[in-house]
């Protein structure tokens, strides 16, 4: 019999239609994966068999009834302990949240449960997906099951935040995963572990129930071993939702259904600033390579312009601390989590007390910049100068998509690195998101497919960025990549 | 523009989070590093230009005017909003005596 976690969505989803075997045949042999990995990579906070067992049973008497299985049907998936789960731990890989047990299920994690989707288990994260790395987890490192073919054992990042749910899914341990998105989160992840994953339009998938980071920049977004499989998780995620405000109220497409690599009277920009100098010999090669199968697949190939892309990072810093510091002022001590209550103290002294213990050095860091930027007489010159320079960033690629229907790009500007190779300098760590953030403020649909391997061994990703609501432009720009680039490397196993 | 200790500490203070005497120096060039660097978003000519409020245009809607209309969110579920809390007591949220 086939390894059945060799398998992804769409070939679960249809072999156990089939009847070529169960979904608790598949939920076993995944529960399996992951109960042999955890103690070695760590990715996730905690696991739950059971629920990929329960949901399978579903699935399988269905079936035997004639019953419709829905379109994730019988694929148990990760979920990013980002999003609250009902009578399972929430944490945001924090101290604070630490045996918080949510009393409701958000609307993101219930579509993929109603789609027929089971949970195998909660992935790690960086705290309050605040990272890029999975360094700052309260629960530990998350370890790529990656490894250079120096010989050497050096333990890489999974990128981050979303470093639990790359690490799963490349690992064989789930065929796919949720993950969020605030200024890269979905697609640095994925490029570092070889696999694929899209941030949708901003508003596609509901916010409702997501541990709120930066809530103008977070979306929620599949990530899985290909194309194919991230439009069919994408068309269970997304869609209108009356208790997120910003929630798009749109029909969702049938991306599947649409997925075509032919891109005749297509036009593909590719921006001139994002060829920085000293960049990466190996990522070069990929975009030019990326470039050439776009061509192949029936492209037109235009040289746009994003002028204002080297100020992108500096503007997120701002407005993501800005807005992190005021949803994580929710944390208190009071309502839910942690609550540190010095003896004889006050209630002032017992949330200093409660934050302090309850948050990570990057957390707190990201909180301070938040305040200060914030904080009287300094709201000009930060905040309000950023979000100016934000409606630049829009502007540019909405300049950009008069001229071309998607841009092609690197996703990251290197390869995985070692852990603890940048987590000592944090504007290192944050340099890592440049070429991901832009798509982000500007709030568009952004995706990562594998493009290769460098020289190292190590998968590299390309991203596509499409214009508001062009997931179906994106992702069948990213399947003619993935026709061309035929890649087919996964890490060997060693834990 | 840079911070010292006195203002990261008002900061943490703001922030409400308590921060020993050697967090506070440790963070102060840590900060300072990331001011520094987003200090370059000033060289940028917004003359004219309007800060971003909404990033996909959208309209703001109002919920229905009925009680409970979404069970998830519509109240009449105190157990369950105290089920968390670190200190429930008689149906409330209990914390340290407030007025001395």
């Amino acid at each position: 019999m086939t390894d059945l976690t060799e398998l992804g969505v769409a070939a679960i989803r249809d072999g156990i239609a089939k009847g070529d075997f169960t979904a608790v045949e598949v939920a076993e042999a995944f529960n399996a994966n992951v109960a042999a990995a955890q103690e070695a990579l760590n990715a996730f906070i905690v696991v739950t068999p059971e629920k990929a067992l329960e949901a399978a049973k579903a699935t399988d008497a269905k079936r035997a009834k004639g019953e419709a299985l829905g379109i994730m049907g019988g694929v148990p998936i990760g979920m990013k302990d980002l999003f609250a789960t009902k009578g399972v731990q929430t944490t945001a890989a924090s101290h604070i949240l630490e045996g918080f047990t949510p009393e409701y299920e958000s609307t993101v994690s219930q579509k993929l449960w109603d789609a027929g989707a089971g949970m195998l288990g909660k992935l790690n994260l960086d705290q309050f997906a605040m990272g890029s790395s999975n360094e700052t987890s309260y629960f530990g490192n998350v370890i790529s099951p990656w490894r250079r073919k120096d010989g050497g054992n050096a333990a890489l990042a999974p990128g981050g935040s979303s470093g639990g749910s790359s690490t799963a899914v490349s690992a064989r341990l789930a065929p796919a995963a949720t993950g969020t998105d605030t200024g890269g989160s979905i697609r640095q992840p994925a490029a570092f572990t070889g696999i694929s994953g899209i941030k949708p339009t901003y508003g596609r998938c509901s916010r409702w129930g997501i541990v709120a980071f930066a809530s103008s920049l977070d979306q929620a977004g599949p990530m899985a071993r290909d194309v194919r499989d991230c439009a069919i998780m994408l068309e269970a995620m997304a869609g209108f939702d009356p208790k997120d405000s910003t929630s798009l109220d749109m029909p969702v497409p049938a991306w599947e259904a649409g997925l075509s690599g032919d891109l005749k009277g297509k036009k593909v920009g590719i921006p001139r600033e994002y060829r920085m100098d000293g960049m990466d010999a190996d990522v070069a090669a990929s975009w030019d390579a990326g470039i050439a199968w776009l061509k192949d697949a029936g492209a037109e190939i235009v040289d746009v312009s994003l002028p204002h892309t080297k100020y992108a990072l500096p503007a997120y810093y701002i407005i993501a601390p800005a807005e992190a510091s005021s949803n994580l002022a929710r944390y208190d001590g009071v309502r839910y989590g942690l609550r540190d209550l010095p003896e004889g103290s006050g209630l002032q002294d017992m949330y200093a007390a409660t934050r302090a213990a309850g948050f990570g050095a990057e957390v707190k860091r990201r909180i301070l910049i938040g305040t200060y930027v914030l904080s009287a007489g300094f709201y000009d010159a930060y905040y309000t100068q950023a979000q100016k320079v934000r409606t630049l960033i829009a502007q540019d690629f909405k300049n950009a998509f008069t001229l071309c229907d998607v841009i092609l790009a690197p996703t990251a500007p290197t390869a995985a690195f070692g852990l603890g190779e940048k987590s000592d300098d944090p504007l290192a760590m944050y340099l890592n998101d440049v070429f991901a953030v832009p798509a982000s403020l500007a709030g568009l649909p952004a995706m990562s497919v594998p493009a290769g391997l460098n020289r190292e061994g190590l998968p590299l990703g390309l991203q596509i960025v499409g214009k508001q609501f062009d997931e179906q432009g994106v992702l069948n720009a990213g399947l003619a990549i993935e026709q061309r680039a035929a890649f087919s490397a996964k890490p060997e196993k060693w834990w | 523009m840079s911070v010292d200790t006195a203002t990261v500490a008002k900061i943490a203070a703001l922030a409400r989070i308590k921060l020993s005497e050697g967090e506070v120096a440790a963070m102060v060039p840590e900060l300072n590093g990331i001011l520094a660097w987003v200090e370059q978003l000033g060289e940028v000519d917004v003359t004219g230009i309007e800060p971003m409020t909404a990033v996909i245009e959208n309209k703001q809607r109002l919920r229905a005017d009925v009680i409970g209309a979404d069970p998830l969110t519509g109240g009449g579920v105190r157990d369950a909003v105290l089920a968390n809390a670190p200190a429930a007591e008689h149906g409330f949220f209990g914390v340290p005596k407030v007025i001395e």
